[in-house]
């Protein structure tokens, strides 16, 4: 489903002296649907860079980045849009959003750009927040004046309200209290049974042994850097 | 799929100085660009030429019309322009008074539009004026008041609703949500975007605003001495900037 072949990056600072740094070089793996692999090695390894390269987020000096057929390193700008409506979900740190929309919209928003009702959208977007104890006195109110443990649950709900066959998750857990912890992490095996290939990065040890099939250590592929 | 907007090698001079040059990009239907740059950039000038408000020295504008196919909109007569202008197209100006008729009440700003498509039934126009009226948030009661009375927020989202009444494919922004108070411009954004989602409108957009953009476009076209010095997915330019101008650009911004 997920497929990298030799993608490297390399970050040129054109105002600081054009230094030049790379960051990856020559990574290659396969994610299969259904599997769920865990980007690991120290903080500075590179693991969410190589996570934004994936969402076509950051740009791709060489290699290949196939995700449904399509290679993200080649792609148009609407061809990865119309990936990341219909085949790649990606919850990130950090929630962005339009100010003055409420949570309810906010979480139902992937299924409407799908084309979905709002009724059904909502019911759906609903159903996620009340997993994930979100409540509901919450849900007409914009997520920016949340707290952080919040809108980390509302990014997640967000990018779970539609069954992506492939999902980017960068540190879903962190922040979250055990009994979330445990909501996010049956989501995610929810989303493994249903056949997605997920790729994510996770501090926490005991999340990462219970949810991934594997590990891949970022720090092999990072210049300067010893595994 | 037919782009809706094909712009080849937009020139455009003004005496020895360079407006814009050799511009370039397809737009997908259902697709906003955006375009930043600072002031003098050549934004503003690719804009007007591209909506037929300025004519370029050099280059092609074909719009895939709802009637016609594609056409090339610069060596159209300027009737023909005229009428797009009415129908496909919509034109939003950073100042609500370019783009209204100050003397005249908030029903009659958004009717005309529909009368200069031989709309003729008062009841129908007014209406469809107090229906648009309402979905840009401003009070029904208010239709018959001119928008001189209005405040700059009510005058944008007025400029707004008079453009899209006639549901218009393509929507060009000059600085929409410019000279705005900060909470004025959050609920204009969110009403844009409502607005592109539900009516599948593309819009180009100029803008020196980089979370404007962040939020309202899917594409995004970096501008300096007017030449396209980067363009693509709006998150990607601003996120991982490859332009040594882009880069400067995006560190400028103040982090709040």
């Amino acid at each position: 489903m997920i497929e990298l072949k030799h993608v490297s990056k390399a970050f040129t600072l054109h105002n600081q002296g054009s230094a030049v740094i790379e960051v990856i070089n020559d990574v290659s793996f396969a994610v299969a649907a259904g599997e769920c692999v865990a980007l690991t090695g120290a903080s500075g390894a590179g693991k969410s860079t190589l996570m934004r390269m994936i969402y076509g987020n950051y740009l791709t000096q060489s290699g290949q980045i196939l995700i449904d057929d399509l290679d993200l390193v080649q792609a148009e700008p609407r061809e990865i849009i119309t990936l990341r409506r219909d085949v790649l979900g990606y919850v990130s740190q950090f929630l962005r959003v339009v100010p003055r929309v409420p949570t309810l919209d906010v979480v139902a928003e992937p299924l409407r750009l799908l084309g979905v009702s709002a009724v059904d959208a909502q019911r759906r977007a609903s159903a996620l927040l009340h997993q994930l104890n979100i409540p509901e006195r919450l849900w007409s109110l914009s997520p920016t004046t949340f707290s952080g443990g919040e809108q980390q649950r509302v990014n997640i709900a967000r990018g779970f309200t539609y069954n992506f066959p492939a999902i980017l998750l960068d540190e879903p857990t962190a922040s979250l209290d055990a009994a979330n912890r445990d909501v996010v992490l049956s989501l995610i095996e929810d989303a493994k049974a249903r056949g997605a290939a997920i790729i994510g990065i996770f501090h926490d040890e005991a999340a990462r042994s219970r949810v991934c099939d594997r590990e891949i250590d970022i720090s092999r592929f990072t210049p300067g850097m010893v595994a | 799929m037919t782009p809706l907007l094909c712009v080849q090698g937009i020139t455009k001079r003004y005496g020895a100085h360079i407006g814009c040059t050799d511009v370039s990009f397809d737009l997908y239907p259902g697709e906003v660009m955006g375009i930043v740059g600072e002031s003098g950039s050549g934004k503003s000038t690719l804009l007007n030429c591209m909506a037929g408000n300025l004519a370029p020295d050099a280059g092609q504008v074909v719009f895939d019309t709802r009637c016609d196919g594609p056409r090339e909109t610069i060596s159209m007569s300027e009737p023909e322009r005229r009428m797009l202008g009415r129908t496909d197209w919509a034109f939003v100006h950073q100042h609500a008074r370019d783009g209204l008729r100050m003397g005249v009440s908030a029903g009659g700003n958004v009717g005309e539009r529909l009368m200069a498509l031989d709309e003729r039934h008062y009841g129908d126009i007014r209406d469809k004026a107090s229906d648009w009226l309402g979905r840009v948030e401003i009070d029904a009661s208010r239709i018959d008041d001119r928008p001189t009375t209005f405040s700059g927020g009510m005058q944008q989202r007025l400029q707004i609703a008079r453009n899209l009444v006639t549901g218009p494919r393509l929507v060009f922004m000059d600085e929409p949500t410019g000279g705005l108070d900060v909470s004025v411009q959050a609920r204009l954004l969110d009403l844009l975007r409502g607005l592109v989602r539900d009516m599948g409108l593309s819009a180009i957009i100029v803008t020196h605003d980089l979370a404007v953009v962040r939020l309202l476009a899917d594409r995004l076209m970096v501008m300096k001495d007017g030449h396209v010095v980067e363009a693509g997915l709006t998150d990607q330019v601003l996120d991982d900037p490859q332009h040594a101008y882009s880069q400067l650009l995006v560190s400028s911004v103040l982090q709040v």
